[in-house]
């Protein structure tokens, strides 16, 4: 169903999704969604509900039961002027994408010297917590934030996803678009349909702390935001940044909010080692060291297999586990 | 599986048929195609093998000395190369993988470029705007992971509605991979304008045909995907632009894709960083080089009087120098400065990268060489 633009609605996160490629699919006629049961089925998750009936079987393109296709489908489509935004069902299910991606998407344009280019906006939802069967808990930000010439964007709120998703679309590059499962219908948020992309390459300073900088995107958000909320009742001011856009990444806003609170926790749900927790405290390391009261302290999911169902509350982070870590700075360096 | 069995029936079967018109002696054995009737075009064919093979023989050189990185030889396969320069549209795109020189030539890619590319120089992807090439897709060094990119393109001129077809090339040893796999399965799925080329060139590095698949043909293998499969002698520069252009026309018309097999051998080393000598033997290859593809189709021009010695001298003069000035306008091209290594990561630079970008420019040249 067509969504009654400029009128603020209450959505969800994967509400927001929807009406954000309803809204750039009906602005931009190269813009057309692919991948396995999206069509008629509207995806697993109901991400692309309505797009069939609107925009056809054309430019909503149910495909045969391939990743690699998706993706390397994706890359020809992009090389002939369209904006493909392709899903796959679950990030567990990006692997057979990687080649693609990494050997063609991100390198057309550098192996051609700018002459062919590859915009298309792979989306998948990634992270735990939704009691599903093995592979559908990864957590794949840092494989593909590793990865020259690509963009990693992890929405965490209704008004990001679609403000976010429709700067991905709008991109000249490459982005994987990594979507919170267990957060798609946690809560709500007025989003507005004014066609306005989010800028990518930004973190965003949510809110406003001179104490503790709480560093996080994606899914863990949702704790990570709750684990303000218990500090603020402690009369600790934790500001909040949702780094959103992981590659590339935006160090000058993570290193402006650590020069003012001089502490800094970082909270991933991958695997600890080699995360992109540790890319943010590295990078604090070398150009915030002299802000810092504390070190720069990490939590993370362990460096397991993704447990399933019965014991991924076992791995993955949550309020708790932060406040831990935050108790840990502050031991090392309380508020004066 | 006992046809006696009244519950058991057949429900497909399937033929793979071989085209050939010249044998290796170079006699006509079947129909000469329509396009035979112009001597001229017989003649550029002809002309194109013969430069593509002076190049071949020059990149190889160049390697030998020291000039030129590791390069992939297309001796012994000009003929698929010509065949698919020629009868390929200049709206087709053409998604290679990196042994079909002949046909970037034809559609315009200077010679310099592909030596620029595997010398190292990205450069040499960039082909010339205004040529058929522009539009082409660069040579790909993964094995057969650019065959489903086919799909996306073939995909977006069926949607614009545009008369053009994809013409994807690839090797026998690509024909193992799941993504040839995955694109042959769907291409009839949408009935998409598609040409699969298989250069069965009977290696894969050290691999024999045999031991890549337990399949007869690797023609068959589209019969899976739901489109016709068949086998030209590749070596028979003729039988193989015949049967492509009617692959292409077929595509064009709207009757989808389809599958060749163009059987030829690697008469070279895999790479110029292979040494054949340890997996195959010297009778096998002297075997082979009697099957070569420029003696052939020369014997059969000469006897039917489009080609003379004359010819042939002036047009061995002509590419061998053709091949030097393209040797010559590489080794000229002095490397591009360090920080374009930046320059087209992203479509601009985004601003995490740019202290990478500032050193490497304020630490300036490395005294890099070809």
């Amino acid at each position: 169903m067509a969504p009654t633009p400029n009128e603020a609605q209450n959505l969800t996160i994967i509400e927001a999704i929807n009406l954000a490629l309803h809204a750039e699919m009906a602005r931009d006629p190269s813009v057309l969604v692919l991948g396995e049961d999206i069509g008629k089925n509207g995806g697993v998750f109901r991400a692309t509900v309505g797009l069939l009936d609107r925009f056809g079987e054309d430019r909503v393109v149910d495909t045969p039961l391939a990743e690699t296709l998706v993706a390397a489908m994706a890359i020809g489509l992009s090389t002939q002027g369209f904006k493909p935004v392709a899903e796959i069902q679950f990030s567990g299910f990006l692997y057979p994408c990687v080649d693609q991606v990494v050997n063609h998407a991100t390198r057309l344009r550098n192996r051609t010297r700018g002459r062919l280019s590859c915009p298309l906006v792979i989306r998948a939802p990634n992270w735990g917590g939704i009691h599903a069967p093995e592979h559908h808990s990864e957590s794949l930000e840092t494989t593909f934030a590793h990865m020259p010439g690509l963009r990693v964007v992890c929405p965490s709120n209704p008004a990001r996803a679609y403000g976010l998703l429709l700067a991905a679309i709008r991109d000249p590059d490459p982005v994987i678009f990594l979507e919170p499962t267990r957060c798609y219908r946690l809560f709500k948020q007025p989003v507005e349909d004014h066609g306005e992309a989010l800028p990518l390459d930004t973190c965003f300073v949510e809110r406003e702390g001179t104490d503790l900088t709480l560093v996080s995107w994606g899914a863990m958000m949702h704790d990570t935001r709750l684990a303000a909320d218990r500090l603020a009742e402690e009369g600790i001011g934790a500001e909040v940044i949702d780094v959103a856009t992981l590659k590339p990444l935006d160090m000058d806003t993570i290193l402006a909010s650590v020069a003012k609170t001089g502490r800094c926790v970082i909270v991933q749900e991958s695997p600890r080692a080699g995360g992109w927790a540790s890319e943010i405290a590295a990078n604090l390391a070398e150009h915030g060291l002299l802000s810092l009261f504390a070190p720069v302290m990490r939590v993370s999911g362990y460096d397991t297999v993704m447990p399933l169902a019965r014991s991924e509350r076992v791995y993955i982070p949550d309020v708790d586990r932060i406040l831990k870590e935050v108790r840990k700075v502050f031991e090392i360096a309380p508020k004066s | 599986m006992n046809p006696e069995l009244s519950a058991t029936r057949k429900v497909a079967s399937f033929d793979v048929f071989y085209t050939q018109i010249l044998d290796p002696e170079g006699h006509l054995v079947g129909t000469p195609p329509a396009f035979a009737q112009d001597a001229d075009e017989l003649r550029a064919m002809y002309r194109l093998m013969v430069i593509t093979r002076a190049f071949d023989k020059k990149a190889v050189a160049l390697q030998r000395t020291g000039s030129l990185g590791t390069y992939a030889a297309c001796l012994g396969q000009e003929a698929i190369g010509v065949a698919m320069g020629f009868a390929l549209r200049a709206e087709d795109v053409l998604i290679p993988a990196y042994r079909e020189y002949a046909a970037q030539f034809k559609r315009g890619v200077p010679m310099e470029n592909i030596l620029l590319y595997w010398g190292g120089d990205e450069r040499g992807m960039r082909y010339p705007a205004g040529t058929p090439a522009a539009h082409d897709f660069p040579l790909s060094v993964p094995i057969g992971t650019h065959i489903p990119h086919a799909i996306g393109v073939a995909y977006a001129f069926k949607l614009k509605k545009e008369n053009r077809v994809a013409l994807v090339s690839f090797g026998d040893g690509a024909t193992s991979k799941g993504d040839f796999y995955e694109a042959v399965s769907s291409a009839k799925v949408w009935n998409l304008p598609i040409v699969f080329l298989v250069s069965n060139n009977q290696w894969a590095i050290s691999m024999p045909r045999a031991r890549q698949t337990g399949a007869q043909t690797i023609a068959q293998k589209a019969f899976a995907g739901g489109m016709p499969g068949e086998q030209v002698d590749g070596n028979d520069v003729l039988a193989t632009r015949l049967v492509l252009e009617r692959a292409l026309e077929r595509a064009r018309q709207g009757g989808g894709p389809s599958l060749i097999e163009a059987i030829t051998y690697r008469l070279h080393d895999h790479t110029t960083a292979d040494d054949a000598r340890r997996y195959r033997s010297e009778a096998e290859v002297q075997a082979a080089w009697a099957r070569c593809p420029i003696k052939r189709y020369k014997a059969w021009l000469e006897a039917s009087g489009h080609w003379s010695a004359a010819d042939e001298e002036r047009l061995q003069a002509e590419a061998a120098a053709a091949a030097e000035a393209a040797a010559r306008n590489y080794l000229n091209t002095p490397p591009e400065p360090p920080g374009a290594i930046f320059d087209h990561v992203y479509a601009s630079l985004p601003k995490a990268l740019e202290w990478q970008r500032a050193e490497v420019i304020a630490r300036g040249p490395i005294g890099g060489e070809h």
